[in-house]
């Protein structure tokens, strides 16, 4: 049977299949479908400094192959997570990713500070591409000096991992992604969503109460695809791919573009199974390829 | 424990040229749910449709293996939904959220509007085997709007308003006597439109008693993976998904 063990950037998995921050909850939510401790990593919801209301109802409205969410990142802050939900999460035999968020440079910098000291974070998810916060977030992913200072500033106080992702929402993400790699993230990982809009023709009116919102699901996947393919052709760390993954297919194509691993977000909707199916599906792919091992198989896309 | 899981369509039955009840057989032996709880549904063969609907349970028959639900078509998810034929597979995952809280004395009034009557047989027949006396009252524009078969006279007090005037007592829920000057329960148990579950609200703060609300929201995940369906309450935003859809309308704002 193949080898499914992939190294990102000094974090071992024991397999490529991880999920998106801001779709599994913080892991309990599958408890009653699936065996968390499976996966490779799960990454959980964006943590900030001080608690967070997020946004308005309506927060979600549904596309074509897709759908867009202004969720806001409602979470209760970074010192209710560490006394409150890392104790009840813990035990999973698995690696825990905490999706770091804020607005300013050194809320970001406080929250790894507080996540430094949890034994069992091995590593942060450094968000700076979320398209859903009125001021910050996005704004330090869009921009090469603001992701310089942010990475920066985080390297300086985060010890273990750090794995920093980017938004799809700008002219070169590989500008980007070479920037945060000079800084020191250990890996990448992309793409979050895509800024749209939905509107109710009847009313007249935007459906998200944000007005924009930020788009995942299959319909972004070929967007996805290429922005992993640029990235992994102009950095030398890792990446992690997402971006419409709905099955195993989905997730050797992002492997073949350049990914080490993948994560699986908005396909948790559908199905909370869709994990370990796919997890299994790579698994056949890989022995029906006589491929020995994961690793092998990350940027084999052949151009010609 | 919440399952993911596949049923069978046993059959479609139209109530109205817009509203039907769907029966699904389960492949695994079904879990018992209780009134209020809701299941995320799979549209199958629409692939405009994305994700999947949640649905109130109508029905839940763990012996027979069966599942019902009692939908209204507003657009293209529920269209499909009606044009089921029996055999074909549909995905659930189910028992979801928390349920109405059942009384087992007293006289309580259960208030259904619009496609809000789905939960209410299920929700009579508890309270009466508790020991409660469940009185009903169904709300519709006209007499096409409701429907209500023996199964719901064997269980309450059936009573019934239209708007139109064409069946039972003219005018919205809240205009019936019994919500006025015969006002005479221990509790109001309502889902339907916001408007009419606000009105009963109302009644209820005035009253001094407890109205508990099945609430409707835009839900992408129905288990509270996404934080798509949140709601204000006086203890700030909550997902009506995990912690409702069924709220004690006085830890609701504004309402
Ligand atoms: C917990 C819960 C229980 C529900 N129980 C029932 C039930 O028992 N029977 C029933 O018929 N319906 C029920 N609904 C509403 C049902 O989910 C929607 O009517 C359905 O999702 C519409 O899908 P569609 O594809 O037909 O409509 P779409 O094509 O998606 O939309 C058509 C129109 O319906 C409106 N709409 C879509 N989704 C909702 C929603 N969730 N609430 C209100 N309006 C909506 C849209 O704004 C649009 O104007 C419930 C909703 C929730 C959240
Ligand atoms: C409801 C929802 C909430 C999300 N919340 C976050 C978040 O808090 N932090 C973050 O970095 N990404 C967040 N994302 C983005 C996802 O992690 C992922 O990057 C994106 O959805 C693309 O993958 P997908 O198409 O597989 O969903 C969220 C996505 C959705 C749909
Ligand atoms: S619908 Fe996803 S959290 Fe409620």
């Amino acid at each position: 049977m193949a080898d499914l063990k992939i190294d990102i950037g000094g974090l071992l998995l024991k397999n490529p299949v991880m999920t998106a921050s801001g779709t599994f909850g913080y892991g309990p939510e599958f408890d009653d479908f699936i065996n968390v401790s499976d996966l490779g990593g799960i990454v959980v919801k964006g943590t900030t400094l001080e608690h967070r209301e997020g946004n308005k109802y309506p927060r979600m409205a549904e596309t074509p192959a897709g759908m867009l969410n202004s969720v806001g990142l409602q979470n209760k802050g970074v010192d209710y997570f560490a006394k409150h939900i890392y104790p009840a999460i813990s035990h999973y035999d698995t690696h825990i990713l905490v999706n770091v968020s804020g607005s300013r440079v050194e809320d970001y910098v406080k929250v790894c500070e507080v996540l430094n000291e949890l034994e069992g974070i091995p590593g942060i998810e450094l968000n700076i591409s979320c398209p859903n916060v009125k001021e910050g977030g996005m704004a330090f992913g869009t921009s090469c000096p603001s992701a310089r200072e942010v990475t920066k500033a985080v390297r300086a106080v985060y010890h273990k991992h750090l794995m920093v992702k980017l938004s799809p929402n700008v002219t070169s993400i590989a500008e980007i992604a070479k920037v945060v790699e000079d800084e020191g993230a250990d890996s990448l990982s992309l793409i979050n969503t895509l800024l749209g809009i939905a509107i109710n023709a009847e009313t007249r009116r935007p459906v998200l109460s944000t007005i924009t919102g930020g788009l995942s699901g299959p319909a972004i996947k070929p967007i996805a695809l290429r922005m992993v393919w640029q990235v992994a052709n102009a950095v030398k760390i890792p990446i992690v791919g997402m971006g419409g993954i709905m099955n195993a297919t989905d997730a050797i194509e992002f492997i073949l573009a350049g990914a080490s691993a993948i994560q699986v977000g908005t396909a948790n909707f559908l199905d909370p199974t869709v994990t370990i199916k796919i997890l299994r599906g790579i698994e056949e792919y890989l022995d029906r390829h006589n491929v020995a091992t994961v690793k092998e198989l990350v940027g084999a896309m052949e151009c010609c | 424990m919440k399952k993911v899981t596949d049923f069978h369509v046993v059959e479609v039955q139209h109530l109205s040229h817009d509203t039907f009840i769907i029966v699904l057989q389960g492949t695994e032996p079904v879990i018992a749910v209780l009134p209020g709880q809701f299941a995320e549904v799979e549209v199958p063969g629409s692939p405009e449709v994305f994700l999947r609907r949640p649905l109130s349970v109508h029905g839940c028959d763990p012996v027979a293996g069966t599942i019902s639900f009692y939908v209204k078509v507003v657009g293209k998810g529920t269209a499909r939904m009606s044009e089921l034929l029996p055999g074909e597979k549909v995905s659930v995952i189910y028992p979801l959220g928390n349920h109405f809280t059942i009384l087992e004395e007293g006289r309580v009034l259960l208030v259904g509007g619009g496609t809000g009557v789905a939960p209410m047989l299920m929700l009579a027949n508890k309270l009466k085997k508790a020991g409660a006396e469940p009185v009903m009252i169904i709300g519709g524009r006209s007499a096409a709007d409701i429907h209500i078969s023996d199964a719901y006279h064997a269980v309450a007090e059936m009573h019934v308003t239209t708007e139109d005037g064409s069946l039972g007592v003219k005018g919205r829920v809240t205009d019936h006597p019994l919500l006025k000057e015969e006002f005479n329960f221990n509790r109001i148990y309502t889902c339907g439109p916001d408007p009419m579950m606000k009105a009963l609200s109302a009644i209820a703060r005035e009253k001094g008693v407890v109205c508990e609300a099945s609430l409707e929201n835009t839900m992408a995940c129905g288990f509270g993976a996404c934080l798509c369906c949140v709601v204000k309450t006086t203890d700030g935003h909550k997902c009506v998904c995990t912690e409702g859809p069924v709220f004690d309308t006085t830890y609701l704002e504004n309402w």
